[in-house]
């Protein structure tokens, strides 16, 4: 019985190109974790990597609104001495502090939260150590932004 | 070190250290950095008696170490940054570290007498 066919191989069919041509006379293997057409949708988003680029970019900004943010308070105008209450009404009252301080805040918490996560996740290896440890970070997250932002939103100078 | 980590010292390794400790500091001052400015819903007195203990000597050095923290940690946060996404980064890492500890001692000994000058008044007159 003659065969006419390819010999048996471990190489499997390439999608969208054939095995052998002239100018690949060994037969083309497919990278070994290249989504093709019938590899299944993957189940999972792409959360690690917005959570890889958020830290870059939040960081970026953080380097302005924080180091900003301790010039004012620590460096110029006397320094820590002049921060009181009298003080805070005084920045607060400009709708652009209030931004700053709003973003800081939220920036912040996130960036940190999310660092924390990324450590938890690191040195807790039992799961019930890794449940109980992010409920207490997220938590605590939430609790910080939430009353962070309302205090800037419910800020009154007449308080007294 | 114990085998199959991935860093083996040097400043590769403990710049990732230390951007991990200031991380989680600056984290847990944020915390309570917030608590303490919420007093300002509380009452002017009650938020003058707590920023009063921020102008003690001794919390001024802790102003100091806090600024410390954060100016490394941004520093050699945009150097990671540059590692990530400048394709010269991986190369000149070291360079960046020794750029980075450079700045940041730059930084800190401008930093002495706006954050310390107050502390040194008080503790031996002016
Ligand atoms: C010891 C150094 C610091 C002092 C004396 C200080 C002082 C203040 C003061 C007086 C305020 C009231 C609003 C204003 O004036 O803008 C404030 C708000 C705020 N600070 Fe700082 N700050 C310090 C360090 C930091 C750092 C390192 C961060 C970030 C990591 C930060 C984040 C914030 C945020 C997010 C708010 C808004 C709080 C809120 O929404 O209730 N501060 N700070
Ligand atoms: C000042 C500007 C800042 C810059 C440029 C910056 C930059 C970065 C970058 C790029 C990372 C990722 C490191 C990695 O993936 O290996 C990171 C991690 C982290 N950051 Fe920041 N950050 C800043 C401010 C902050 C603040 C204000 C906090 C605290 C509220 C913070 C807490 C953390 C933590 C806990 C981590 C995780 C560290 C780790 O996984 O080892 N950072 N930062």
């Amino acid at each position: 019985m003659s065969t006419t066919e390819t010999p048996a191989s471990g190489v499997g069919p390439v999608e969208g190109a054939p095995v052998y041509t002239v100018d690949t006379p060994a037969p083309l293997i497919e990278a070994p974790r290249k989504r093709t057409k019938k590899s299944p949708r993957s189940t999972r988003g792409n959360f690690e990597l917005a959570a890889w680029l958020f830290m870059r970019l939040s960081g970026i900004v953080l380097v302005v609104l924080v180091i900003g943010h301790l010039l004012i308070q620590l460096v110029l105008d006397g320094g820590v001495s002049k921060v009181g209450f009298a003080f805070v009404a005084g920045r607060w009252a400009s709708p652009f502090w209030q931004v700053w301080d709003l973003l800081m805040l939220w920036l912040a918490m996130l960036h940190g939260a999310n660092g924390l996560r990324t450590i938890i996740n690191d040195y807790a290896e039992r799961p019930a150590s890794r449940l109980w440890l992010k409920a207490l970070l997220y938590t605590a997250t939430v609790f910080t932004i939430l009353l962070g932002t309302l205090v800037i939103f419910t800020f009154d100078p007449n308080i007294r | 070190m114990p085998a199959g980590t991935l860093y083996r010292g040097r400043e590769g390794m403990w710049s990732w250290v230390a951007h991990r400790v200031t991380g989680v500091l600056i984290f847990f001052f944020l915390f309570v950095h917030v608590l303490d400015t919420a007093l300002v819903r509380v009452s002017p007195e009650a938020y003058d008696k707590v920023v009063a203990t921020y102008k003690t000597p001794i919390v001024a050095l802790l102003e100091y170490g806090l600024v410390a923290a954060i100016l490394f940690h941004a520093l050699n946060g945009l150097r990671v940054i540059a590692v990530d996404f400048w394709s010269k980064g991986p190369r000149y890492q070291k360079q960046m570290f020794w750029t980075v500890m450079g700045v940041w001692i730059v930084l800190m000994a401008g930093a002495i007498y706006p954050v310390l000058g107050h502390a040194y008044r008080v503790l031996f007159g002016s």
